[in-house]
């Protein structure tokens, strides 16, 4: 007699039976509705990153020394006869009548129609198809003239352009360094927990040291050994590597601990009684059970390197400009002076907190799914 | 015990020297040493430093002698209480360091305090008011002290105070006060100055603290030891202080290894954001600048310390918890 046929067992019942430890997963996730909602967001700044320099609309190391500290101006959607055409005021130097300074103030009196899909600098698309197209850029003119949804920092540079580069750079350094801790973690936190005896005694020691080491300072003191003369890309797995050496202790633990726990389960047992090669244990029995695990940690990993990345870069001993992230933004806004003039540039600050808030809740929704069984 | 005792002593003595060993190669990482920065300094500033005078002064700091023999010698001044000079300032760094590291010690100290005492009431009023309004109000405060990082978190306050209240947040001292010698009106100033960095430095532990209290204190609650206790007719009170928060008290035990050294590297960055007199902006600018004794002092000053800080709380937590004590550990 088949399980469908069974008296006294729902139609859900059923289903979960016969559901796949995936699609558990996935049910189970799918009840966490602010994990849901952290996922997309998720997902969208990925996309961001992926499409960063069509979002963008300025070209990023574009200086014009008068076109400092422009507060954000918004794009008005309606022409005053009620029609709905976007558009923009165009930028007029004026000199303050006291204190003789050039100042840009909008001019009413010309207006510059926003369109979609319009031509702007040269790059290339997905790093591969040379065009100049971007989202939004503006009829008779350079956007760089007349367009700053956040305003533009002290040599002129429009914010929301580079504030949408670094979202690439700081989210691709959380990905690149999450997987160095990750080969680092398991390779180590696997060897902990499969021999155990004095290696595993001596893997642990050496965590629980790092672990018992103020990490910032030591952080800083491997940046400031970053030579101020290498290039940005050399900079950034640099400053990648330094983050993933003392990140991977968390991972390291994770994997250690299911090792643990699985070598003490029947159906490691039964694979081994049934002479599967050791290796075969682990890929094909140990890992699809621990996998979700990993995918959890990772997701909390994440946003500390994230944090950490943004942390040193805002020291100055992080990414240095010209590379363009999270940190280098907000090191502008580092005093009360220029804070007090152009408040504006705080705004980095915002992609940092919704991602790091992002990345917690869905991690902690794919931690509570990660164990369906539980 | 006295096992759990000796292994803990050779732990943190195991690692100040992991400690001495990493800080010093970490300073000696970056190609060129402090002579090189000096003389390239000099040089923007327009005075030329010629290859012997370069000579001379690597001579001078024993820079030419291989790095494992500049290793031991610096250990043997360090043994002595000896730190040695530091180049850009030309004064012994204890010196430079000064009171900066006491400031530091009572920053770091005191955001632990404040994070115990703010993490535990907090942490038994969300689980027994259990989605509350104050429940979602401490749950919300905990997310924002959890994702915000806590130089953004001073940032922030800082721009804060200044928009709108019109004051600088920044520095421990008023400057009348700032290079007076110590007396009760300095200490005064300072007790003043103080509570603002340590609620920064202390928001992302009391956060974390607060979330693993309550779903331990949580976890306990539904006991059926404590329906018993209650169908008893104990006091509300005695049924949750007595046996339930003391239970759920152990994450206060195991994180408090974490706890000092997360504070210590918190306190750095806070302290470059609001220009604390601490070592925070002193290690920064030490570092750019290559002041190889300097860094490494700082940052060897800080480790120890925070090894001593955690063996002290660790044997206090010996001393507290039966379960430690009789080696169920």
């Amino acid at each position: 007699m088949s399980d469908a046929t069974l008296p006294f067992v729902t139609e859900a019942e059923n289903r979960v039976a016969v559901a796949t430890q995936r699609q558990l997963i996935w049910w189970r996730f799918r009840r966490h509705k602010l994990a849901m909602v952290s996922g997309v967001i998720v997902v969208l700044f990925y996309l961001v990153a992926i499409f960063a320099d069509f979002l963008a609309y300025a070209a990023p190391f574009e200086t014009q020394a008068s076109r400092s500290y422009i507060p954000p101006q918004g794009i008005h959607f309606f022409t005053p006869d009620g029609s709905l055409e976007p558009y923009v005021y165009a930028m007029k130097g004026k000199r303050d009548p006291k204190t003789f300074k050039l100042a840009y103030v909008p001019d009413p009196s010309t207006i510059r129609p926003v369109r979609l899909f319009a031509h702007g600098y040269a790059y290339n698309f997905l790093g591969l198809i040379p065009t100049d197209r971007h989202l939004l850029g503006v009829d008779g003119g350079k956007p760089e003239e007349v367009l700053f949804l956040l305003g533009t920092d002290q040599l002129g540079r429009d914010l929301f352009s580079r504030l949408v580069l670094a979202t690439r750079t700081s989210l691709t350094i959380g990905l690149v360094g999450v997987s160095l801790s990750l080969m680092l973690g398991v390779l180590l936190g696997g060897i902990s927990g499969l021999y155990g005896g004095w290696v595993d005694t001596v893997i642990q020691r050496v965590i629980e040291i790092l672990r018992s080491v103020p990490t910032i300072p030591l952080w800083m003191g491997l940046a400031a050994a970053v030579p101020a003369s290498w290039p940005p890309q050399k900079v950034y797995f640099a400053i990648t590597i330094i983050i993933s050496l003392i990140g991977w202790t968390e991972l390291a633990r994770v994997v250690r601990g299911r090792f643990l726990a699985l070598r003490e389960e029947d159906f490691i047992t039964a694979a081994e009684l049934c002479g599967a090669s050791r290796l075969r244990i682990i890929f094909r029995h140990m890992v699809p059970s621990f996998l979700s695990h990993i995918i959890a940690a990772i997701s909390l990993a994440l946003p500390a390197m994230i944090i950490s990345e943004t942390t040193l870069s805002f020291l100055g001993l992080g990414l240095r400009p010209p590379a363009i992230s999270w940190g280098v933004l907000l090191q502008d806004a580092q005093n009360l002076q220029t804070l007090g003039l152009a408040p504006w540039l705080l705004v980095a600050a915002v992609p940092v907190i919704v991602v790091i808030l992002a990345f917690n809740f869905l991690g902690d929704g794919l931690r509570d799914a990660a164990d369906p069984y539980g | 015990m006295l096992s759990y005792l000796l292994r803990r002593l050779g732990l943190a003595a195991i690692t100040i020297w992991a400690i001495t060993l990493v800080t010093f190669v970490i300073i000696q990482l970056p190609p060129g040493d402090f002579v090189d920065a000096y003389v390239a300094q000099a040089s923007a500033m327009g005075t030329a430093i010629s290859a012997e005078e370069a000579h001379a002064l690597r001579l001078l700091y024993g820079l030419d002698q291989p790095l494992w023999v500049q290793y031991v010698k610096w250990l043997g001044l360090v043994a002595h209480g000896e730190f040695g000079q530091s180049f850009e300032y030309g004064r012994p760094v204890s010196e430079v360091i000064g009171d900066r590291i006491w400031l530091t010690v009572a920053l770091s100290l005191g955001s632990i305090l404040v994070t115990w005492g703010l993490a535990l009431p907090i942490g038994i009023y969300s689980a027994v008011r259990q989605y509350s309004f104050g429940d979602y109000l401490f749950t919300f405060i905990g997310f924002v002290g959890l994702a915000v990082p806590s130089f953004l978190l001073a940032l922030i306050i800082m721009y804060v105070g200044f928009r709108y209240f019109g004051m600088n947040v920044g520095g421990l001292f008023s400057s009348e006060q700032a290079l007076a010698p110590w007396s009760w009106a300095k200490l005064w100033d300072l007790m003043g100055h103080l509570p603002l960095p340590i609620l920064v430095l202390s928001l992302p532990g009391i956060a974390q603290l607060v979330r693993i209290m309550r779903a331990n204190l949580l976890d306990e609650l539904r006991k059926p030891y404590v329906v018993t206790a209650r169908a008893r007719g104990l006091a509300e009170r005695r049924v949750i202080l007595k046996y339930p928060v003391r239970a759920a008290l152990n994450p206060f035990a195991s994180t408090i290894g974490y706890l000092l050294p997360f504070t210590v590297s918190g306190s750095i960055i806070v302290s470059v954001v609001l220009s604390l007199p601490t070592v925070g902006p002193l290690l920064l600018r030490s570092l750019i600048s290559q002041d190889m004794l300097l860094g490494s002092t700082i940052i060897l000053l800080l480790g120890i310390l925070t090894v001593i800080g955690t063996l002290l709380s660790d044997f206090l937590l010996m001393w507290i918890d039966p379960r430690i004590r009789h080696g169920q550990h």
